[in-house]
């Protein structure tokens, strides 16, 4: 059995949880996230196995590109083996669930028409077993990737169905659901990257065909039951793929360091040594993904942090949001609920206002009332975006400008960098303010502070080996 | 609290406040009359001159903070229309007045029969004095203490203070006392103020040593305790600070670290200067934050509220009035921005700093409004980096224990970081 | 509403919403070596500035229309509002026009603000006016005097114009018209306040910053000439009331709309006080310093800055009530305010003893939205007048 060392990075968010994997060369080869639940211990063993199972598939992509028999494949048949184990996963997580929740009905409470209930909970997971195919079809999409939002948003679903006020209502359903998803939530499951990618494979290849419409230098299907021209048979390389996944499954990963940050670091059950303010990491990780970056910004959910780093990404300077958290990520969301949109739909609809009103305040105590008022008033929705969007990064620019100003590069991350209209008012102020900077905004930004945790793991581990 | 290290200088000044609140409690059967005072520009040799007991309301609501009662005592005064924007040193010791005023010893204070309101370095203790006076009825002995903008002091100024210890203050003592003022029995106790005076300022530059003997911040809350309240002038207060500095010699001889509620600190690791008040309602936990970390307030601001020491200045027996004057118009809130900046940096430099951490309490602008400017212009000009966190007096509300010691671990980790990036480089 | 009329309140207007203080510079290019000094809210001796040549300025923050990008960077988020947009206004190059900048002793912020001045505009003239808080003519009077004396040497300085006694009596006369005239309309307001609502007065008010004194106390005049002659002003059935807590950060003009239009008629406020703050003419013969000392000593308004020997304060706005048939007072301070929020239990009470109606609500200089206010002040209107009908 050989080994392969790697370095975790934990960040564990007022929101999520987030974990990233290195290996000796601080590449990046798994990453994982997941809500930040009550139980931050699950949610970091949630996160760490997440991104244990992409740092297995990275590896499995890197083990059939060097196989001269699969190289040509890998492309295609990465997505479809990941699809089939996400759908091993969930089905084993309902399967667990159904457990579960078979338990909570078979309680005194229920006894009078225990049995009802029970067939009514085998015949809602049977459904959600039938759904979870469609869920995890090729190109389906899904509206979150964690575990209790699909199951919830199924349950609901047919438990509205099934209920009936004569009978076992839906209420009665919903507490069964609420009963048994914190159980299946908070287990966690150990290696399941070697515990279903068997299953999975077995599933993807018998008669299963990737849809490959325009297949460059690859002769089009073979002879399968019913294959559609275009289609790849990879029945034929079965054999092959089941040589390369199981020697990706026979590497042992070694963990050789850990360093956890994030708000609730204190609380990862980590010795001190391995833990770092998220403050740093988060200047570490910002450098790692742009190396010019003298300046970070990162507006989170709960604060805002502003960040001061030198050349080699060690932080010189910071300054977080005070006691008052107006102008975080979580004031856009009251907006958003007050508006009745989605979170991710009021940047664009404020990019479509041409007379921005002026907020002056953002303070999320009054954010319902205010808006109300002015909505009264007849001002437009996208016109008052545009003006809460411009408050909040107003309320960033004080941050920065405490900690030193913005230098070149300037980078921001957190959620809110993901919505446009924030960073077009971020990019007007900065330069009315501090002339031309470039200005850096990773997709995977979201992953900063558990990079430079990770990072700062790499170099722990040398420095002790040293 | 069993578990705390005592040392005699604690025990000694536990004792001397027990005292002091006892005396109070037996005023009024005795026939003792009492001043209520402010520590910044408290005229204690003067009120004590005329045998009167001087109440400190600002003591009373930092110890109210430390036992957990402010919280209870802010509610009941904002219940009663104060408004929840403003001081919480005024609604604590308001709310401790509407229940009973019992004091930190767990005995009644007895009633003013003064309000010595020394306005110095606060705007908000003269609104503070006319609140108390419409709970009191009793009268009101007013001391406009000018400002030093330009961070000296003008010599009208020192005659307008004394003007008016003349013409306002010794008058009122003396009616509410029923004695003659005593000039030389006011020497006689500004000369034992500049004794231990010496004895402070030796004290408190003790943390120059490396390893620091003392916590300039949050033990010298302790350190300042007895001069800046009852016992400047008295012989309890040389007492105190001879014992105190021989234990501090003795630590400094044994290269020791400062002792702490949660032991001595062994291996100092980052030397910090502090701006700002501590926060009363978490003190402990406040100073746990540093502790765990290895830090050591090396020199503070915060001790220098109620007199301002070492830059020289002492209570001068040969100009009574004069010396007064001086000391109100010098205490460390009474200075400029300016000058409370050439203050911190060379507080930076004579002390070896690391670090500055500056506490923005909400209740006190005197102190807050420009720390801001002042971390900027600090960092600017020392090259030490800084850091901010926010809090209050004694409102418990305003203490985010998680919030501050992130940000404290955050600020700590950097300088641990630099320092570490300089030696490799 | 007669055109002159009109004009007036539309000048008053462009003056209260002009942030780039364009009138100042107006003025100053109008003569060469021109200079004007500003100042922050309360009282500052404007005869002294004056009889340098120079213009005083009042400075009163940005009100609601100013967008604080750096302001913000400077003050943690208990602080009022005023520091900030003043800080604001000057990063952004709005106050350059001004030579000099006073900061009277109103609360500690003003206070550690001019310390910030100090820091952030090294070059220019800063000052720290520290109003005596004792009242004995030899004592807080003497002290006062050497302060006087002390801005009147640095005036002469920074004008490059000696200030000689001639001089000083000749601006002690110009403010007294002034202070005059500001007294007219507040008495005229107070009989019939439909004549001359709040939201024109305070843009009077407020024009008196940056005009000359020579030029307001024109334009109060023809202001209490004209507005009785527009016949469309009737009396209306509003509720008579004091505002009290509005002397320093100065409200949106949208808020003291929101009052009128929520049934509340002022009938006296303390809206820039500084302007009107001493209550009778200064003498104009003999020594003007001293007279300057003396009637600040004898005649200054009460206010929650300003020490209160004999508790006067309550006295002063009972009398206030009375002298003008209020009805009602309404407390309406900036968020943050000291001076006003910790006023305000002692005058509650003492209304509560008078049994005087009151409400109490705060604002800060840029609130945008008055829908509680309007609410709140429409309820207490409507509650007095209830309780007034026989």
């Amino acid at each position: 059995m050989s080994g392969m060392r790697v370095f975790v990075g934990i960040d564990l968010g007022s929101t999520t949880t987030k974990a990233v994997i290195l290996d000796d060369d601080e590449q990046v080869v798994g990453r994982g996230i997941t809500n930040s639940r009550s139980n931050y211990d699950v949610a970091c063993a949630i996160v760490r196995d997440e991104a244990f199972v992409r740092a297995r598939f990275s590896m499995t992509g890197e083990r059939m590109r060097r196989d001269p028999a699969l190289g040509h494949v890998s492309d295609l048949f990465l997505p479809l083996l990941e699809r089939h184990f996400r759908r091993q996963q969930h089905l084993a997580l309902l399967a667990s669930l159904r457990k579960s929740m078979l338990a909570a009905a078979d309680t005194p409470r229920h006894r009078p028409y225990h049995e009802e209930l029970s067939r009514t909970i085998e015949d809602i997971v049977d459904r959600m077993i039938e759904r979870a195919q469609e869920h995890f079809a090729e190109g389906a999409a899904r509206k979150s990737d964690f575990f209790r939002d699909i199951a919830a948003a199924d349950y609901m679903h047919l438990a509205e169905e099934r209920g009936n006020p004569k009978g076992i209502t839906f209420e009665t359903l919903c507490s069964m659901f609420d009963a048994a998803i914190l159980v299946v939530e908070n287990t966690i499951e150990e290696d399941a990257f070697n515990a279903h990618i068997r299953q999975a494979l077995e599933a993807a290849l018998p008669g299963v065909r990737a849809s490959r419409p325009h297949p460059p230098g690859v002769p089009p299907g073979g002879d399968g039951d019913g294959a559609a021209p275009g289609a790849l048979d990879l029945a034929r390389y079965a054999d092959a793929l089941t040589r390369a996944i199981d020697d990706v499954r026979s590497v042992e990963l070694i963990e050789a360091a850990t360093v956890g940050t994030g708000y609730g670091r204190q609380r990862l059950p980590f010795p001190k040594e391995q833990i770092r303010s998220e403050i740093l990491c988060h200047g570490l990780g910002a450098h790692a993904m742009f190396p010019k970056t003298r300046t970070v910004l990162d507006i989170g959910g709960q604060d805002t942090k502003a960040i001061q780093v030198d050349a080699e990404g060690i932080v010189t300077s910071f300054q977080m949001n005070d006691r008052c958290a107006a102008g975080c990520g979580r004031y856009l969301g009251y907006i958003a609920d007050e508006m009745n949109l989605g979170l991710h739909e009021l940047g664009p609809l404020a990019q479509q206002s041409h007379h921005r009103v002026k907020i002056n305040s953002t303070c999320t105590v009054f954010a319902g009332a205010e808006l109300r008022d002015r909505l009264a008033l007849g001002q437009k929705r996208e016109d008052i975006l545009a003006g809460l969007h411009r408050a909040i990064i107003l309320r960033a620019m004080s941050l920065l400008a405490r900690s030193g100003g913005i230098a070149d590069e300037f980078t921001f991350t957190g959620g809110v960098a993901r919505n446009a209209a924030a960073v077009a008012a971020l990019r007007d102020l900065v330069l009315e303010n501090y002339g031309e900077r470039t200005l850096n905004i990773s997709h995977e930004s979201i992953y900063t502070g558990a990079l430079g945790a990770a990072l700062f793991a790499v170099r722990a581990e040398k420095k002790a080996a040293a | 609290m069993s578990d705390i290290q005592k040392e005699p200088s604690m025990l000694l000044q536990k004792r001397l406040l027990a005292d002091h609140f006892d005396a109070l409690a037996r005023a009024p059967e005795e026939g003792k009359k009492v001043v209520y005072t402010f520590v910044p520009g408290n005229l204690n040799e003067l009120v004590r001159s005329f045998d009167l007991l001087p109440v400190l309301p600002e003591i009373n609501a930092l110890q109210s903070g430390m036992r957990k009662l402010s919280g209870g005592y802010i509610a009941e005064a904002e219940k009663h229309g104060h408004s929840e924007d403003v001081c919480t040193y005024v609604k604590c010791d308001i709310g401790m007045l509407r229940k009973g005023n019992i004091g930190p010893t767990g005995k009644r204070l007895p009633k003013p029969d003064l309000l010595l309101l020394s306005y110095t370095g606060c705007f908000t203790f003269m609104k503070w004095f006319e609140l108390l006076r419409e709970e009191y009825d009793c009268p009101v002995a007013m001391l406009h203490v000018p400002y030093q903008a330009d961070g000296r002091i003008d010599p009208h100024q020192r005659d307008y203070v004394v003007q008016q210890l003349r013409s306002e203050v010794i008058p009122k003592l003396e009616q509410v006392s029923g004695k003659k003022f005593d000039e030389e029995r006011l020497r006689s106790m500004l000369r034992l103020s500049a004794k231990a005076e010496d004895d402070l300022v030796w004290v408190l530059e003790s943390a120059r040593n490396v390893p620091s003997p003392i916590d300039a911040y949050f033990g010298g809350v302790y350190y300042i305790g007895p001069i800046f309240s009852a016992f400047r002038g008295t012989p309890e207060g040389i007492e105190y600070y001879a014992t105190l500095r021989r234990e501090i010699e003795e630590r400094v001889a044994k290269r020791e670290g400062p002792i702490t509620p949660d032991g001595q600190l062994e291996n100092e690791r980052y030397r910090l200067v502090v701006e700002g008040p501590p926060n009363w309602t978490s003190f402990r936990e406040f100073w746990h934050m540093f502790y765990e970390e290895d830090a050591v307030v090396v020199a503070s601001t915060y001790t220098k509220v109620g007199g301002l020491y070492d830059t020289g200045f002492r209570h001068d027996p040969d100009h009574p009035l004069e010396t007064l004057a001086d000391y109100c118009l010098g205490c460390y809130t009474n200075l400029g921005l300016p000058a409370r900046v050439a203050l911190l940096e060379r507080y930076i430099r004579d002390y070896k700093a690391d670090g500055l951490l500056i506490n923005s309490v909400k209740s006190c602008n005197s102190f807050s409004v420009g720390q801001l400017l002042m971390l900027r212009e600090l960092e600017q000009r020392t090259g030490v980096p800084g850091a901010f966190i926010e809090s209050d007096l004694v409102d418990p509300r305003y203490f985010s224990a998680a919030n501050i010691k992130n940000r404290i671990e955050s600020y700590l980790q950097m300088l641990d970081q630099k320092r570490q990036s300089k030696v490799a480089s | 509403m007669t055109a002159t009329l009109t004009d007036l309140l539309q000048l008053a207007r462009s003056l209260h919403d002009d942030l780039d203080l364009t009138q100042v510079s107006k003025w100053k290019a109008a003569k060469p070596g021109r200079k004007a000094v500003g100042h922050m809210p309360i009282y500052v001796p404007r005869e002294l500035i004056h009889a340098a040549g120079m213009l005083p300025v009042g400075v009163v923050g940005g009100g609601d229309r100013l967008e604080i990008i750096r302001g913000d960077a400077y003050f943690q988020s208990y602080i009022c509002r005023i520091p900030r947009s003043t800080i604001e206004l000057a990063l952004s190059g709005r106050l350059d026009v001004l030579d000099g900048m006073l900061f009277p002793s109103i609360c500690d912020v003003i206070r550690n603000l001019s310390g910030m001045w100090r820091m952030l505009f090294p070059d220019r003239y800063v000052h720290y006016v520290d109003v005596p808080q004792n009242f004995d003519p030899a004592v807080g009077g003497q002290f006062w005097r050497r302060e006087l004396e002390t801005m009147r040497d640095d005036f002469a300085r920074l004008s490059g114009h000696p200030v000689d006694d001639e001089d000083l009596r000749a601006s002690i006369a110009v403010y007294n018209d002034n202070r005059a005239a500001l007294r007219d309309l507040y008495r005229e307001r107070s009989r019939r306040p439909w004549v001359f609502p709040l939201s024109e007065v305070y843009l009077l008010l407020r024009a008196g910053n940056v005009l000359p004194p020579e030029e307001h106390t024109q334009m109060l005049r023809a202001y209490l000439r004209q507005a009785p002659l527009d016949s469309s002003r009737r009396e209306q059935d509003q509720s008579r009331v004091v505002l009290v807590g509005m002397f320093c950060e100065q409200p949106p003009h949208g808020l003291v709309v929101t009052l009128e239009r929520a049934g509340c008629s002022a009938v006296d406020d303390d809206l820039l006080l500084g302007l009107r703050w001493l209550t009778r003419d200064v003498a104009v013969d003999g020594d003007p310093l001293s007279n300057l000392v003396d009637a600040y000593l004898t005649a200054s308004a009460s206010t929650a800055s300003r020490y209160s020997p004999d508790g006067d304060r309550a006295r002063w706005l009972l009398d206030s009530v009375k002298r003008n048939s209020a009805e009602g007072v309404v407390f309406c301070a900036p968020s943050f305010c000291d001076p006003a929020l910790l006023d305000q239990p002692m005058l509650v009470a003492a209304l509560d003893r008078a049994g005087i109606p009151h409400t109490e609500f705060k604002y800060a200089e840029d609130t945008g939205q008055f829908a509680v206010i309007r609410e709140q002040a429409g309820t207490f209107s409507d509650s007095i007048r209830l309780w007034s009908t026989p």
